[in-house]
């Protein structure tokens, strides 16, 4: 028997494709192979024999069946290994061309700056561009003769003769929405108004068109102290490290008291740095709602007291991202936007971060 | 505003430093923009004396001089004449920097003999212009800081100028002696007392005033003047001149200069009138219209009806408060002069001045506010420094209306204050700032000085206290949020479609571009605007006239950028505003992207193609779909006339209900904006998708079958206009049970099939999808629903089974 075994297993190793296989399996353990008529002698053994030589030929015939098997995996990955020794790339070629699209960067400030504030639970107010004058001035405290009026560099809208309003402008802060807001939802409110501003300028450092986010927050004991810490922890989220802010007393007509807000920052090799260094750099301006807007909204002033903020959404990224030239965001080039530019899938997000 | 530190200690009696002013001046609101200190360049400069001069062997104009200094006997080559034996110098060690010649000094060699640093000129140190020869010093200690010297003998060389910017609110601020009274407030020193003794009239006045009843209410309230007569209107006084430069205006005359110093010092504007010029008596009044009036700018206006003026018996002799007449002008030859202060109406002055832009000293203090109390005794003043300087004898003062009244209060509510700073401030640091700021504090009552036109109300008491309190020192109050626990969300359903349209135009490959919401005309009117309603009044340019009818302009602009600079292939989207009109309610959000040349670089694989409509179509129904809007749109055409009229369709639910819109730009379009083609774009109006009425989170249960879905696909052949989407719906319809879904795969059209199927037709190969529910479908109910779904499409379409 052990001949046996080992004369099959030996022609199993030899076998050379699939087909001697077969043939080695026809010749065993086929109707008339070595094995079956070994087997069909087991009829004639006495009983005890049949005890030892029933098991011994069952396992030789497993062991043939197992090594045909074996044999025969081990010929079809040769042949595999083979056809793929010819199936070679370059897999240096570039993969198929994908498009790259992009964010542009104010729309990515204004999504952080969104996911910030949501988290103090400031709601996003939006108002018109083409604005009355009654929005953009006299309800803010600027009646038609203030100076800030000129100084404003105004865009103002046609007028047809005949028509005897005042002519509409292009609203030259996002202050008015504060208005819009306090008088659809009153007090207390919390909003940012983010969006297009417009001034009638345009050099190195100046865009007749830009961007401006405005804060409001109404309730009734919210003082100067409460913006102070609500910037510091905008900024210090926003550019992600700590950084201090400076309150100066200035003056804007819609706020009283009023101030101009300075963040901490180096100066080296003309590079501004946030959060670090002596020097100051101002932002934003801000203060205490003035009464009179309150009342011109409809919100009550001896009842509720609150903050308004406004600063300029392309700068924040301009500092934040490292962006030399204002006019630039308004371009188009192709290759700004793409170099500036943030991916499709970067939300900002307080969990994920707002730092990119 | 801006002043020098010896012109601000007229006023205040202080011993802080610039630093410490110019930081106080800041915090107060007064944002210094910047200080010049003559002192910095000048601070290594130290006092020498020259112990021997002797000639140059090799020069004769050069003289080799020892010179001690704090560093021991040094010895430097001069060629200054007046260098010599026993002078008192300033020396220059080698190292420094020398700000008149713009070089720094360098041990060296002049002609052989070596020379250990420099005497200065005054020019050389850029105090003067002086170059004669070296400063020669009466007094000083060897090795003593030349600037101490100076600031001991001669501090007006010295003097450093502070330029500050005023906020509108602060008029008082635009005189030096407001800006004292601030810094006195802040604990800077002590504001000194002013006293300005009348100067009595030696006669009667033979020019007089009237104001015409209709100006006295609010134009002109008050208008003051005298004649002062035998003046010498010579050049003004060294130290008038000297401060007139510092600040940046040029000297003219006495008479002139005594003006100008009184504007800076007190805010108080006056007028001086060659008395000779001026024929009769003055009369304030309004313009008739048309007058023409040359005034001292050299220009010549033309009033508009209801301007003030300043008239006399010939005629306007002054645009009131804005800028005098040319005429009457006071000149070197002047000895009779007569000199006005008045009061004016800022918003009257304002008016006028913005009609004739003109942008005059006097506009820019009458039109924040002067002080009106102070009318007449700046016209005191200026009489009797007029007297000092010019001589001469003054009349008595004739003058027309009365000082108006500004007479104010506002209860000081201490509590207040502190709630809206949220800093403590004691009630008696309070008044005490008010009071020191010049309000009077009668039982809780805050009487306003006539010199703050800004303080009108309570709030305004607030400001006051806090910025002289120092904002700088406000510490920060965390602010407890709206609600406890997790913020809801903030976002509209607008707001979310927004941002989820940007997102999606973004990952579908697109650049977002911002670009200005306003266009030239020629491209407005491409896009269905540039009328009067959107035009700007005062446009910054001709490219940047008219507001946006539509983002595709600007697009196409930038592409035009874009190939300029030699990039071809774009895939640009802008999210913004577009206008239909001028009115506020007139603005609404489009969503746009613009597809140009291909669709990537070449490629080694070969999957470059050039842009077809059908990019446009399928990004515009990503973003439709990215932003919630129903899958079962229609497809209309007669997009608006920018569009080409065969390739573009417009997505709706229904005719009335446009969503989007997408196609290939109209050619003519593209060259007139100098844009290379074909372009393609498409155009989505988030807010005209229906808001899906959703309570629930739960979504519908999936209805998935465990039957084997069959598929079948049939060739029709159709006249070439059929649209696919006729013949989909009709096959769709042919089963609404059993078909799953239609789908087209491929469209056979154009000469070639033309050449099989006849003239005017194409094919269409469509892939039906049959869903079986209950149990799975027989050869013959299959053969049924093919049948049906063939007489569908012959009876829409007229098309039959190729064969």
């Amino acid at each position: 028997m052990d001949d046996l075994r080992q004369k099959y297993l030996d022609a199993v190793a030899g076998a050379t494709d699939e087909s001697a296989l077969e043939d080695i399996r026809v010749q065993a353990m086929g109707k008339q192979g070595e094995v079956a008529l070994k087997m069909r002698e087991l009829g004639k053994m006495t009983p005890d024999e049949r005890q030892t030589a029933g098991p011994a030929l069952n396992k030789l015939k497993d062991e043939i069946t197992s090594a045909i098997a074996a044999k025969k995996s081990a010929l079809a990955d040769a042949a595999l290994d083979e056809r793929l020794r010819h199936e070679w790339l370059d897999v240096t070629l570039p993969g198929r061309p994908r498009p790259q699209g992009t964010i542009h960067p104010v729309s990515q400030v204004t999504d952080e700056v969104g996911a910030i504030f949501a988290d103090m639970g400031f709601a996003v107010a939006e108002g018109p561009q083409i604005e009355s004058d009654w929005f953009n001035f006299d309800a803010l405290n600027i009646p038609p003769e203030h100076p800030t009026r000129t100084e404003m560099d105004t865009f103002y809208m046609h007028r047809d003769p005949g028509d005897d309003r005042p002519p509409h402008v292009l609203r030259t802060h996002t202050s008015p929405v504060q208005i819009r807001a306090m008088a659809k939802h009153g007090a207390p409110l919390r909003v940012i108004a983010p969006g297009r501003v417009y001034r009638a300028d345009y050099d190195q450092t100046h865009t007749p068109m830009f961007h401006q986010i405005e804060g409001l927050a109404l309730d009734r004991d919210l003082s100067m102290a409460n913006l102070k810490w609500v910037l510091e922890e905008f900024f210090s989220a926003f550019f992600g490290t700590g950084v201090r802010t400076r309150l100066r007393a200035s003056h804007f007509p819609f706020t009283e008291p009023s101030a101009e807000v300075d963040i901490q920052c180096s100066w080296e090799g003309g590079m501004v740095k946030v959060g670090e260094g002596d020097d100051w750099l101002e932002v934003l301006g801000s203060g205490m709602v003035h009464p009179k807007v309150l009342s011109a909204a409809g919100v009550d002033p001896d009842q509720w007291q609150g903050f308004a903020f406004g600063m300029g959404i392309d700068r924040l990224a301009m500092l934040k991202y490292g962006i030399p030239d204002l006019r630039a965001f308004f371009d188009s080039d192709l290759r700004w936007l793409r170099h500036y530019g943030f991916p499709a899938l970067d939300v900002p997000t307080l969990h994920g971060g707002v730092n990119r | 505003m801006k002043f020098t530190l010896s012109w601000l200690k007229d006023h205040l009696d202080t011993t802080a430093s610039v630093e410490e002013i110019a930081e106080a001046l800041t915090d107060l609101g007064l944002e210094v923009e910047s200080v010049e200190n003559p002192l910095d360049a000048l601070k290594d400069f130290t006092l020498g004396k020259v112990r021997s001069a002797e000639k140059h062997p090799d020069a004769d104009k050069l003289r080799v001089c020892l010179v001690e200094t704090d560093e021991g006997d040094k010895q430097i080559i001069c060629g200054a004449p007046n260098a010599r034996a026993g002078i008192t110098v300033v020396v220059a060690k080698p190292g420094m920097y020398i700000p008149g010649i713009d070089t720094t000094i360098q041990v060296g060699k002049i002609r052989g003999v070596e020379s250990h640093g420099m005497m200065c000129s005054e020019r050389e140190m850029q105090l003067s212009d002086e170059h004669e020869g070296i400063i020669e010093l009466p007094s000083g200690e060897v090795g003593e800081r030349f600037i101490d010297w100076l600031a001991e003998h001669d501090p007006a060389r010295v003097d450093p100028v502070i330029e500050i910017a005023i906020t509108p609110n602060r008029p008082d601020a635009l005189g030096v002696r407001g800006i004292a009274r601030d810094l006195a407030a802040r604990g800077l020193g002590r504001l000194k007392q002013q006293e300005i003794e009348p100067v009595a009239g030696e006669f009667a006045s033979p020019i007089g005033v009237t104001i015409d009843a209709s100006l006295k209410q609010k134009g002109c309230p008050l208008f003051a003047g005298r004649l002062i007569r035998g003046v010498r209107n010579g050049p003004s006084p060294d130290w008038l001149q000297k401060r007139l430069r510092a600040i940046g205006l040029r000297p003219i005359s006495a008479l002139v200069d005594i003006t100008n110093f009184f504007t800076y010092d007190q805010n108080r504007p006056l007028h001086v009138f060659d008395a000779d010029k001026v024929e009769g008596s003055l009369r304030i009044h309004p313009a008739k219209g048309g007058e023409e009036f040359l005034a001292l700018d050299e220009k010549t206006y033309r009033l508009e009806p209801g301007m003030m003026a300043i008239s006399d018996a010939k005629g306007i002799e002054s645009l009131a408060g804005i800028m005098g007449g040319e005429q009457s002008g006071v000149t070197g030859e002047t000895v009779n002069v007569f000199v006005e202060s008045a009061y004016w109406d800022p918003v009257t002055i304002a008016a006028t001045g913005r009609r004739l832009k003109i942008n005059s000293d006097a506009r820019y203090r009458f039109e924040r506010g002067v002080d009106p109390a102070f009318t007449l005794p700046g016209l005191e003043a200026a009489t009797r420094m007029i007297l000092d300087l010019c001589g001469g004898a003054a009349s008595e003062v004739v003058l027309d209306g009365a000082v108006p009244d500004t007479d104010r209060a506002y209860r000081l509510d201490t509590d207040r204050v502190q709630r809206l700073v949220g800093m403590e401030i004691a009630a008696d640091e309070q008044r005490r700032t008010l009071e020191a700021l010049g309000f009077r504090i009668e039982d809780g009552m805050a009487q306003v000085p006539s010199w703050r036109p800004d303080v009108q109300g309570a709030s305004d008491l607030v400001e006051e206290v806090a910025r002289v309190a120092s904002l700088t020192r406000l510490q920060g109050k965390p602010m407890a949020r709206a609600r406890v626990g997790v913020p809801a969300p903030i976002l509209t359903p607008m707001q979310i479609r927004e941002r989820d349209a940007r997102r999606t135009c973004a990952a579908l490959g697109y650049n977002e571009c911002v670009t200005y919401s306003f266009i030239d005309a020629a491209s407005a009117a491409l896009f269905g605007g540039g009328g009067a309603a959107t035009r700007l009044d005062n446009p910054i340019s001709s490219e940047m006239s008219h507001m946006r009818p539509d983002l595709l302009p600007g697009l196409l602009q930038a592409a035009a950028r874009n190939q300029a600079r030699g990039f071809a292939d774009l895939a640009l989207f802008e999210v913004g505003p577009a206008f239909h009109g001028g009115e506020p309610e007139e603005q609404h959000l489009q969503v746009t992207g613009l597809l140009v040349g291909h669709t990537g670089p070449k490629d080694v694989h070969g999957s470059r193609r050039p842009v077809d409509v059908f990019d446009a179509k399928a990004d515009a129904e990503a973003v439709l779909a990215a932003i919630g809007a129903p899958a079962k749109v229609q497809i209309l055409r007669g997009a608006r006339a920018w569009w080409h009229p065969g390739r573009s369709g417009m997505i709706c639910l229904g005719p009335k209900k446009v969503l989007g819109v997408f196609g290939e730009v109209h050619p003519k379009v593209l060259r007139e904006m100098d844009v290379k083609g074909p372009a393609m774009a498409f155009t989505i109006w988030p807010e005209e998708v229906p808001v899906p009425r959703r309570a629930t989170t739960t979504r519908p249960a999936l209805n998935a079958s465990d039957l084997q879905p069959v598929d079948r696909d049939f060739a029709f052949v159709v006249d070439a206009g059929v649209e696919a989407l006729a013949l989909l719906n009709a096959a769709q319809g042919a089963d609404k049970e059993l078909i799953d879904s239609v789908r087209v795969f491929d469209e056979f059209s154009g000469e070639k099939a033309e050449a099989q199927m006849g003239a005017g037709k194409k094919s269409l190969a469509i892939s039906v999808r049959l869903q079986p529910t209950g149990k799975t479908l027989t050869e013959k109910e299959i053969e049924a629903v093919a049948a049906k779904i063939v007489q569908k499409v012959n009876a829409a379409t007229g098309g039959v089974l190729r064969s």
